[in-house]
C-alpha cells in the first residue's frame, strides 16, 4: 500500500501534473450515454506511465490525453471494441488492464480454473479411495508407545 | 554513541540467532535437555537486543539526528512528533527493522507463553524461528542497514513523503506486519513437527492461538490499509488489486484456509498433512509479499536488475525457505500417519471444500500478480493485469464459498445430512430473500441489475444463514424462551466466533456489492455561493481560505451539505503543499450517514475563483470495514476458547491447591 502511494507520487511529480484526480469537468461529454460508455472503457484501460492505475483513476497527463482520445473515438461513432482495438494498435496490449485471452495469456486465464479442477479431482480420488478401502478398526496402524513416551506416561501416572 | 549501541545490539542479535538456529534443534533431535533448555532464553535475549536496536533508531528520529543516512533521507525536524515516531518505519530500512522486531517478538512470546508444550517441540520450533530471524537480521545488517552514517551531517533532513504523513502510517504497518510475520511462528511449528516426525491433534491445539492472532492482525491490517487508501488517495477507491495489496491478501486467503483446517485437525485428527502444508505455504506467501514489496520488482523487472543487491538477497531468502520447507515436507510428510476418516458430506467435508475454494482463489490472485513479471522476464512481452481481471477471476470463486458457508456450520462431524440441513435453513433462506427484495426496493427496482440482485441475495444468505446457527442451537421458538436463553448463555466461544466471522464476511460482501452497484459521483467546477443537487443532497460551495499547518500550507474549501433543507454537514476538504518537498496533496473530507458516506475532494482552482469539486456518494460503504471488524472480533472470541489456552486445563485455584498440597473441594469444570 505504502509503495503504491510512493509510486503514485513519483509518477505525478515526474510528469509535473498538479494534484487533480481522474476525470475533470472539462472532459465530460454532453451525451450521458456516451459519457457512461467512456467511463466504462476508461476503467479497463491502463494509464501506461502509472503503476497499476486505470486512466479513469489517474491524474497523469497521459491519462487525461487517453481519456480525451477515448471520448473522441466514441463521438466519431466507434463501438467499444473499436475504441479498444484503436488503443491497442497505438499503445500495445500493455494498455489493457484485462489482457486478451490468447496463447501467451493461456495460463493467466486458465491458472485459477486449473487449480480448482486439479484440487477437485484430487479430492474426488481421495474420497473414492477411502470408500473402497476396507474400514479398519480405529486402533489399526497406531504405533505402540516409544520407550521414551512410555517413561513419560509412567511418570505422569506415578505423580498423581 | 546510542546509534552505535543500537548497531552493535543488532549484530549481537544476529549471533544469538545463529546459536538459536543450531543448538536447540540439535538438542531436540538428540534429546539433549541442556541444549533444548537454551532456546527460550536465547529467544528472549534476541528480542531484547533487537528492541535496543529499534529504540536507537527511534531515538535518532526523535532527536532529528541527520548524521544517519536513513533519518536524513526520511525525516525533518519540523515534523510533528507522531510522524517522527511512525517515520521510523516509513522507509525501506526502518520497515524491515520493524519486520524483524515483530519476528523476534513472536519468538519471545512462544518462549514465554508456551511453557506447557513439550520441550522438544518448543525447542525445535524456536530453532526454526531462529533460521528466519537469522536470515532477516543478516539482510538488515548487510543489505539494508538503517545505521549507516553520513559525514558531514546535513543540517536538515529531506522530509517524510507527504502521503505517509498520516495517522494511518502509525497504525497500518505495525498491525499488518504482526499478521504477516506472525505466520512465521506457525511456519516454525510446522517445520518443527516435520523434523520431529510427530504431528497430532495436540499440535493443532498448540498452534491454533498463533494462527488466530496472526489472522486477526492480518485481517485488521488489510482492512485498515484499505480505509487509509480510501480516504488518502482522493478518488474514492478502496481496493485496487494492486500487487502490494495482493501481497498481503494471498497469505490472508491461505491463512483463512489454515484457520479452518486446523479446526478439523484439532477435533478429528484429520487433514494433518494438508494443515502442515498450508502452514508452510502461508508463511511462504508472506515472504513472497515481502519480496514483491521490498525488492523493487514491481516497478519493473528491469528496475530490479538495476539495483539487485536487496532484491536478490530477499529472493535468495525466499527461495531457500520455500525450497527448503517444501523439501522438508516432501521428505518427512509421508511419515505422518493419516488420521480420522469422514464422509464427503460432513463438517469435515465442508471445511475441505472451504479450503479448496480459498486456495484456488489464492492461486488466481497469485497467477494474476506474478504472470506479468514472469512473462516480461521470459519473453519481454509487457501485459497489464488489473482490477477488471481480478474481479472476473476472483469473484466467481467466492460465490460457492458464500453459498456453502451456512451449510458447513450446521453439518454434523463425520457424516452429515445435507438435505436435513437444507430443510433447517429454509427459514434463513426466506428471510434472506425478503431482505434482498427489501434492499432492491429501497435502492430502486429499475436501477438494480440482475447481477446486483444476485449479489444482495448471496450477501444476505451469508449473513442470515450464519446467524441461523444461533436459532438452531438455542432451539428458539421450539422450546420455551427462558430455556433458549439458557442455551444461548451456554454457547461455547467457538459458536460465537464462527457466527461472527461468517456474518462479518456477509456484511463485507453486502457493502462491496452495494457500493460497486450504486456509488455515484459528481465532478463540477464550482464558484463561491453555487449550489448543486445530487442524490437528494444539496451542496453549496461557501468559501476557501489558506492556513498554515505544522509543516505545510493548505487551502481549505468549505462546503455546506444539506438534505431536505437541513444542514447535515460542513465539509472542508483541502489541498496541501508540504514545506520540505513542495509536493501537493489532497486531503479529503468525509461525512458518514448511517452506513453510507459522502466523500469530498477538491482539485484545481481556475482563474475565475472556481474550484474543481469531486463529490462521491458511497452507499453502505462502511459495511466493508465493519464486516472485517466483526470477522476479527470473531477471531478474538475464538482465542478465549478454553481448549486453546495451553495452560488452561489447570485453573489458577487448583494450581494453588496442588502447590499447597491441599486437595481443593471446588469441582473443576468438565472439560
Amino acid at each position: 500500500m505504502k509503495m503504491k502511494f510512493v509510486l503514485v507520487l513519483i509518477s505525478s511529480v515526474l510528469l509535473g501534473t498538479p494534484a487533480t484526480y481522474a476525470v475533470n469537468p472539462d472532459e465530460v461529454l454532453k451525451d450521458p450515454v456516451l459519457e457512461e460508455r467512456a467511463r466504462e472503457i476508461s476503467k479497463e484501460v491502463r494509464c501506461v506511465v502509472c503503476q497499476n492505475q486505470s486512466i479513469d483513476d489517474s491524474n497523469a497527463k497521459l491519462a487525461k490525453d487517453l481519456r480525451l482520445l477515448v471520448r473522441e473515438r466514441l463521438v466519431e461513432g466507434d463501438s467499444d471494441k473499436e475504441v479498444m482495438d484503436y488503443l491497442v494498435d497505438r499503445y500495445g496490449e500493455f494498455v489493457l488492464l484485462k489482457p486478451r485471452f490468447a496463447f501467451h495469456t493461456l495460463f493467466l486465464w486458465g491458472g485459477g480454473p486449473l487449480a480448482l479442477l486439479l484440487g477437485g479431482f484430487f479430492l474426488w480420488r481421495t474420497s473414492r479411495k477411502k470408500k473402497h478401502a476396507p474400514l479398519k478398526s480405529s486402533t489399526a496402524g497406531v504405533k505402540p508407545l516409544s520407550d521414551e513416551e512410555q517413561a513419560e506416561l509412567d511418570k505422569l501416572i506415578s505423580s498423581k | 554513541m546510542i546509534i552505535e549501541l543500537g548497531h552493535y545490539a543488532l549484530i549481537l542479535a544476529l549471533v544469538v540467532a545463529a546459536v538459536q538456529s543450531v543448538f536447540p534443534v540439535w538438542g531436540a533431535v538428540k534429546s539433549d535437555h541442556r541444549l533444548m533448555g537454551m532456546a527460550p532464553g536465547l529467544a528472549v535475549l534476541m528480542f531484547l537486543l533487537t528492541c535496543v536496536a529499534f529504540a536507537a533508531l527511534t531515538w535518532a528520529y526523535l532527536n532529528s539526528d541527520f548524521s544517519l543516512l536513513n533519518t536524513y533521507q526520511n525525516s525533518h525536524s519540523d515534523k510533528p512528533l507522531v510522524y517522527k515516531i511512525s517515520g521510523v518505519w516509513g522507509n525501506h530500512e526502518g520497515s524491515i527493522l520493524l519486520w524483524v522486531l515483530i519476528l523476534v517478538l513472536f519468538g519471545a512470546l512462544v518462549a514465554v507463553f508456551s511453557r506447557n508444550i513439550p520441550q522438544r517441540l518448543r525447542a525445535a520450533t524456536l530453532g526454526a524461528q531462529g533460521w528466519v530471524s537469522f536470515a532477516f537480521l543478516l539482510f538488515v545488517i548487510v543489505a539494508s542497514n538503517p545505521f549507516t552514517r553520513i559525514s558531514p551531517a546535513p543540517l536538515q533532513g529531506s522530509g517524510l513523503n507527504p502521503m505517509l504523513q498520516d495517522v494511518g502510517l502509525a497504525i497500518h504497518p505495525p498491525i499488518l506486519y504482526i499478521g504477516y510475520v506472525g505466520f512465521s511462528i506457525v511456519f516454525a511449528f510446522a517445520a518443527a513437527a516435520l523434523i520431529l516426525g510427530k504431528l497430532d491433534a495436540a499440535w493443532a491445539r498448540w498452534v491454533r492461538p498463533w494462527i488466530l492472532v496472526s489472522w486477526i492482525f492480518l485481517t485488521l491490517g488489510i482492512a485498515m490499509g484499505s480505509y487509509w487508501a480510501y480516504y488518502e488517495l482522493g478518488w474514492g477507491g478502496w481496493w485496487f488489486w494492486d500487487p502490494v495489496e495482493n501481497a498481503s491478501f494471498m497469505p490472508w486467503l491461505t491463512g483463512t484456509a489454515l484457520l479452518h483446517s486446523a479446526i478439523v485437525m484439532e477435533r478429528r485428527d484429520a487433514l494433518k498433512v494438508w494443515t502442515v502444508f498450508l502452514a508452510l505455504l502461508t508463511f511462504s506467501l508472506s515472504l513472497l509479499g515481502t519480496f514483491l514489496v521490498r525488492s523493487g520488482v514491481l516497478t519493473s523487472v528491469h528496475a530490479f536488475a538495476v539495483d539487485p543487491a536487496r532484491g536478490l538477497f530477499i529472493l535468495a531468502i525466499l527461495l531457500i525457505f520455500v525450497g527448503g520447507s517444501l523439501t522438508l515436507f516432501a521428505w518427512r510428510a509421508p511419515l505422518l500417519r493419516q488420521g480420522g476418516l469422514f464422509a464427503p458430506i460432513s463438517r469435515e467435508g465442508s471445511l475441505v471444500l472451504n479450503n479448496l475454494f480459498l486456495t484456488t482463489a489464492c492461486a488466481a490472485v497469485f497467477v494474476g500478480t506474478l504472470y506479468p513479471l514472469v512473462l516480461e522476464a521470459f519473453s519481454g512481452d509487457k501485459i497489464s493485469v488489473g482490477a477488471p481481471f481480478f474481479n472476473l477471476t476472483f469473484g466467481p470463486i467466492m460465490v460457492p464459498v458464500l453459498i456453502l458457508m451456512p451449510f458447513g456450520q450446521l453439518l454434523a462431524w463425520k457424516r452429515g445430512d445435507a438435505w436435513g440441513v437444507a430443510q433447517r435453513l429454509t427459514s434463513a433462506f426466506v428471510i434472506a430473500m425478503l431482505a434482498t427484495f427489501g434492499l432492491i426496493w429501497f435502492m430502486g427496482v429499475s436501477t438494480t441489475s440482475i447481477m446486483t440482485a444476485l449479489g444482495f441475495g448471496l450477501a444476505f444468505w451469508a449473513i442470515f444463514g450464519s446467524l441461523w446457527e444461533i436459532i438452531e442451537r438455542s432451539q428458539l421458538f421450539k422450546i420455551s424462551f427462558g430455556r433458549s436463553m439458557a442455551r444461548i448463555k451456554g454457547f461455547t466461544p467457538t459458536v460465537w466466533s464462527t457466527v461472527l466471522g461468517h456474518a462479518g464476511l456477509g456484511i463485507t460482501v453486502l457493502g462491496i456489492v452495494t457500493t460497486m452497484a450504486f456509488e455515484s459521483e459528481r465532478v463540477e467546477v464550482m464558484r463561491p455561493g453555487e449550489t448543486l443537487e445530487q442524490n437528494g443532497y444539496n451542496v453549496t460551495y461557501e468559501k476557501s481560505w489558506t492556513q498554515n499547518g505544522p509543516n505545510y500550507q493548505e487551502m481549505v474549501s468549505q462546503y455546506t451539505l444539506r438534505k431536505g433543507g437541513n444542514v447535515v454537514g460542513i465539509m472542508e476538504p483541502s489541498k496541501r503543499a508540504y514545506n520540505a518537498s513542495g509536493m501537493p496533496m489532497s486531503e479529503t473530507s468525509i461525512a458518514t450517514f448511517g452506513f453510507s458516506q459522502v466523500y469530498f475532494a477538491t482539485g484545481d482552482s481556475d482563474a475565475n475563483g472556481g474550484i474543481v469539486t469531486r463529490i462521491y456518494f458511497k452507499p453502505l460503504i462502511t459495511l466493508i470495514w465493519i464486516g472485517t471488524l466483526l470477522m476479527s472480533l470473531g477471531g478474538c472470541i475464538a482465542l478465549f476458547d478454553r481448549r486453546l489456552r495451553v495452560g488452561a486445563p489447570v485453573s489458577a485455584r487448583k494450581r494453588k491447591g496442588v502447590a499447597g498440597g491441599v486437595a481443593t473441594a471446588t469441582p473443576t469444570p468438565a472439560e
